[in-house]
C-alpha cells in the first residue's frame, strides 16, 4: 500500500499486458491518433445531444458541463468481478440489517460493538426512523458502493453510498457512447451487457412495495428539480424507466395517501425513488423551510402506505465516522468475515488516534465525516504547507468531525490523452439492487478518473472523469 | 376508465409549452424572414417596417422601452436574442427546451434529442454579434429545427394524451400568431382598402402572407386577380390552409376531442371550442367584415386566450 508502488490494470508490474486488456491493447495499437480525437469529439456531441450533462452549482446561468469521458474500457475479468459481488452483497445486506437494527432494539449497541455515542451525536440518524418498518424491511433499495483497487487482487471498499446513490447513468450512457462509436469493439470482446438496469430497477422497487399497493403499482422519481446538478440523470432514469418524474409540489397527501396530481385529479403513488435528500423530504416532519419535498409524506410512509426508496435515515450507514465500524457491522449481522476490505481509519475523535493523525498527517489523507463528493478532504503528501496548517487546526479544534486514512494507491488505467496513453487513477462504483426477494448487481459500474497526472481525485465536481466499465464473460 | 395510469398535470403542462414556445420561435423566425426579404427586395422601405415587424410579433412596445429610434440592427438583435425581450427566439427555444427537459420522459428519444439538438445550434449560431450576412443561416437553421422536431414528433410519438397536449401547445400559439398578424394590418385587408394597393404586389399583402409562408400557396389558389378579402378569407376560412384560424381550431377541437375520449368526460375547454367554431367561423368572409375584421379578430385573440386558461384548469396543469 505505498504510494509509490501503483497498479496498472493494463501492465500490472509495467513490462507485460495483463490478459484481460491484451485486445484492448491490439485495439489501441492499430488505431491512428487523429481518429481517436475525431471520435473523442464524437463522444462529447453525443453526450452534449443525450443532455447527459451536469449542472454546475452556484452557477447563475445554470451553466452545463460534460463529465469528460474516456475512451478506454476498464476492463474486469468474470472471476475478478465475481468475487466482488460477493463482497457487495455480504456488505450491502449487513448493511440493511443493520439499519432495521438501529431504528429499532439496537443490539448492535447492546452488545458493545457500536459506541452509542456514533447514534447519539450523529446529524445522520433520524429519529423520526425509530421503530419504523419500511415495506418489505428495506432501507437500501440501491447502493453505490465505491471500491478501489491497490493490487491484482486487492480490492477496498473505500465509501459506502446509500442515501441517494447517483452516477448510474454515466453507467449506461457511456455504454451506450462506445457501442455507437466503437461497435467493432463489442463483437470482439464478449462484454455482460447492462442495459437492463432501469428495468431491473422497476422490478426491484415493485417487489418492494407496501401493503396497500394495489394491482398495477405507480412507481414514481420524485427529483428536486431542474437546477439540481443530477436533474439528467433524474429524467434520464425517469425516461428509461417509464415512470413519471415528479417535484414536490406534483405530489401531495390525499386522504392518508401520497398521490401524484394527473390531468385527472390525484391518483395514489405506491413507490417513491428518492433523489432528494431526507432533510428536504417533508417540511412538516423534516426542514420546515423545505419547499422541495411533500407536507406529511412521512407520516403516510411511517404506516406503511407507501415505499420510499432508499429509506429515510440510511445517510447513518454511510457516514464516513460510521465507515469504520464497518469491518465490525459486518461481521456482527453475517456471521463471517467481510469478504471485502475496508481501508485503515483513523477516528480523530479517539484521543490517542488523533495524536497519530497529528503526527503523521503529511502521509495521510483526511476526511469531513460528514461531507461528500471530494469537498472537505486534504491529502496529505500532495497538500501544500497552508492546507495542512488549516487541517491541523481544524483536526484539533472539532476532531469529531473528521476521519483519517493512508494514502492508498488507487489502480491506474490508460487513457487516451492529446499526447497519447497516460495512466490514470481509477475508482469504481458498482451499483447493488436490492428487493426482499434478491440483490442483483448490474456487471459493471461507473468508472471515476482523476483526469489529471499523479491526482487522486475522482470527483467530478473535482473535475474528475469517466470511462466505459465492461464485466468479461467467462 | 380502468385503472391505467394517468399523466401528471404538471406534465402534460410541460408538453403544452414545450410545443408553444417551438412554435413561437418559428413564427418569429418567420417574420424576421419576412421583414428582412422586404427590406431587400423594396426599394421604398425604410427602417421603419422593421416597427410593423415587431408589432406583429407583439414585442414592438418592450421594444420601445430600451431603443428611442428603430433601426434594423437594433430589431434583429432584439427579436433573435436580446435578453430583455422574453419572446426573442433565443428566449423561446431556451425556454422551450427547458419544458422538454422537465418532461423529457413523456417524449421520445428522437423528440428529446431534436428539440435538444436544435437548441444547442441555435444557441451557437446566436453566440456574438450577428452580423446580416449570418442571417440567412440562422433563419434557415431554425426552420430546419423546427422542421425536425415536428417530423420527430409526427414519426415518433404515440398518438395518446401526450401528443394531445403536444399539438394543443402548437395550435393555440399558431391561432393566436395569425390571428395577430392579420389584426396589425387588419385595415388593408378590408374590402374597401383597395386603394392601398391594386394587386398581390401590394407590399403590405406579401408581408402578411409571407409572415405566414402562404405567399406561394395563395397565388397558386387564388389567382393574381385576388384581392385583399380573399387574403382574409384564405388566412380565416380556408380549411386547408394549415395555419388559417379555421384549421387551427379543427386541430384543436380534433386533440379536446381526443382528450374527452381518452378520459370519458367533457371539460369546459370542449364547450369552448365548440362554441367558438360554431360562432365565430360558420359564417363567410362577408359576414365577418361586417361584424367588423378588427373587433372578429380581438374576440378571437381573447378567446383563445380564454381556452388556453380553461385547457390549464381542465387539466390541472398549476394545482
Amino acid at each position: 500500500m505505498e504510494a509509490d508502488l501503483v497498479f496498472d490494470e493494463m501492465w500490472a508490474d509495467g513490462t507485460s499486458i495483463r490478459r484481460p486488456y491484451k485486445n484492448i491493447k491490439t485495439w489501441l495499437d492499430a488505431e491512428e491518433r487523429n481518429s481517436l480525437k475525431a471520435k473523442r469529439q464524437d463522444a462529447n456531441d453525443l453526450f452534449r445531444l443525450t443532455g447527459i450533462t451536469f449542472n454546475v452549482y452556484g452557477s447563475e446561468e445554470g451553466e452545463e458541463r460534460l463529465i469528460p469521458f474516456d475512451i478506454v474500457p476498464r476492463v474486469i475479468t468474470a472471476n475478478e468481478w465475481n468475487k466482488i459481488c460477493k463482497g457487495l452483497e455480504q456488505r450491502v445486506r449487513a448493511i440493511n440489517a443493520f439499519l432495521y437494527d438501529i431504528y429499532h432494539d439496537q443490539e448492535i449497541v447492546k452488545a458493545g460493538v457500536l459506541p452509542l455515542e456514533m447514534l447519539r451525536n450523529n446529524p445522520a440518524f433520524l429519529l423520526q426512523m425509530m421503530g419504523v418498518n419500511p415495506p418489505g424491511q428495506i432501507y437500501t433499495h440501491i447502493s453505490g458502493v465505491d471500491l478501489i483497487r491497490t493490487e491484482e487482487n486487492e480490492f477496498y471498499v473505500l465509501e459506502d453510498n446509500v442515501r441517494t446513490p447517483s452516477g448510474v447513468s454515466y453507467m449506461l450512457e457511456n455504454r451506450e457512447t462506445m457501442l455507437q462509436m466503437f461497435p467493432e469493439l463489442f463483437t470482439k470482446n464478449r462484454v455482460q451487457p447492462i442495459q437492463n438496469y432501469p428495468q431491473e430497477l422497476l422490478y426491484s422497487l415493485k417487489n418492494t412495495l407496501p401493503d396497500t399497493a394495489e394491482n398495477k403499482p405507480n412507481v414514481c422519481l420524485l427529483t428536486p428539480g431542474p437546477y439540481n446538478s443530477a436533474y439528467f440523470e433524474h429524467a434520464f432514469l425517469a425516461d428509461q424507466m417509464g415512470i413519471e418524474l415528479v417535484q414536490g409540489n406534483d405530489l401531495k397527501v390525499v386522504d392518508g395517501f401520497l398521490a401524484m396530481r394527473t390531468t385527472q385529479g390525484h391518483q395514489k403513488v405506491d413507490v417513491v425513488y428518492k433523489r432528494l435528500d431526507d432533510e428536504f423530504l417533508d417540511p412538516l416532519n423534516f426542514n420546515e423551510k423545505s419547499s422541495l419535498g411533500v407536507p406529511g409524506l412521512f407520516d403516510v410512509y411511517r404506516k406503511g402506505r407507501v415505499t420510499i426508496a432508499n429509506a429515510p435515515g440510511t445517510g447513518i450507514a454511510d457516514d464516513k465516522a460510521m465507515y469504520s465500524f464497518m469491518p465490525e457491522i459486518v461481521e456482527f449481522y453475517s456471521g463471517e468475515f467481510p469478504l471485502l476490505q475496508n481501508v485503515p481509519t483513523w477516528r480523530c475523535a479517539i484521543k490517542d488516534q488523533l495524536n497519530y493523525v497529528l503526527d503523521n498527517i503529511h502521509e495521510l489523507v483526511i476526511k469531513q465525516v460528514h461531507g461528500s463528493g471530494g469537498y472537505g478532504m486534504m491529502i496529505g503528501p500532495t497538500a501544500t504547507k497552508k492546507d495542512i496548517a488549516n487541517f491541523r487546526r481544524k483536526l484539533i479544534a472539532t476532531p469529531q468531525d473528521y476521519i483519517a486514512q493512508p494514502t492508498l494507491s488507487l489502480s491506474t488505467v490508460p487513457i487516451f490523452t492529446n499526447k497519447g496513453f497516460a495512466p490514470r487513477h481509477v475508482d469504481l462504483r458498482p451499483f447493488v439492487q436490492m428487493s426482499p426477494e434478491k440483490i442483483n448487481i448490474v456487471p459493471g459500474g461507473l468508472t471515476r478518473v482523476a483526469m489529471s497526472k499523479g491526482s487522486l481525485v475522482v470527483n467530478s465536481s473535482q473535475g474528475g472523469g469517466t470511462k466505459d466499465t465492461w464485466v468479461l464473460e467467462n | 376508465m380502468g385503472p391505467r395510469k394517468l399523466m401528471l398535470g404538471n406534465t402534460a403542462n410541460g408538453l403544452f409549452w414545450t410545443y408553444r414556445l417551438l412554435e413561437r420561435a418559428e413564427n418569429m423566425s418567420r417574420l424576421i424572414e419576412t421583414g428582412q426579404r422586404i427590406a431587400l427586395t423594396r426599394l421604398n422601405s425604410s427602417d421603419k417596417q422593421w416597427l410593423y415587424v415587431m408589432q406583429t410579433a407583439a414585442v414592438s412596445s418592450e421594444y420601445t422601452k430600451y431603443y428611442n429610434k428603430v433601426e434594423k440592427e437594433a430589431a434583429l438583435d432584439w427579436m433573435l436574442k436580446h435578453p430583455k425581450n422574453n419572446s426573442s427566439i433565443l428566449s423561446s427555444i431556451t425556454s422551450a427546451r427547458q419544458n422538454a427537459k422537465m418532461v423529457r420522459h413523456a417524449l421520445t428519444t428522437d423528440v428529446w434529442e431534436a428539440i435538444n439538438g436544435s437548441f444547442l445550434d441555435i444557441q451557437n449560431l446566436l453566440k456574438g454579434k450577428i452580423r446580416e450576412r449570418d442571417l440567412s443561416i440562422i433563419l434557415r437553421t431554425i426552420k430546419q429545427s423546427a422542421a425536425l422536431v415536428r417530423g420527430a414528433t409526427y414519426g415518433t410519438m404515440l398518438r395518446n394524451e401526450e401528443y394531445d397536449f403536444c399539438r394543443l401547445g402548437t395550435f393555440i400559439e399558431r391561432a393566436d400568431n395569425t390571428a395577430r398578424i392579420l389584426d396589425v394590418k387588419y385595415y388593408v385587408l378590408l374590402p374597401s382598402a383597395k386603394a392601398v394597393g391594386t394587386s398581390i404586389d401590394n407590399v403590405q399583402w406579401e408581408t402578411i402572407l409571407r409572415s405566414v409562408s402562404a405567399y406561394g400557396g395563395f397565388r397558386l389558389e387564388y389567382g393574381h386577380e385576388a384581392g385583399p378579402s380573399d387574403i382574409a378569407k384564405f388566412l380565416i376560412l380556408d380549411k386547408r390552409m394549415p395555419r388559417s384560424l379555421i384549421y387551427c381550431c379543427e386541430i384543436l377541437k380534433l386533440h379536446l376531442l381526443s382528450l374527452c375520449s381518452t378520459y370519458s368526460n367533457k371539460p369546459a375547454s370542449f364547450s369552448q371550442i365548440m362554441q367558438l367554431q360554431n360562432r365565430f367561423l360558420t359564417h363567410d368572409i362577408d359576414a365577418i367584415f361586417e361584424f367588423g375584421l378588427h373587433d372578429f379578430l380581438q374576440k378571437m385573440i381573447s378567446l383563445f386566450a380564454d381556452l388556453s386558461a380553461q385547457i390549464e384548469i381542465d387539466y390541472r396543469f398549476y394545482k
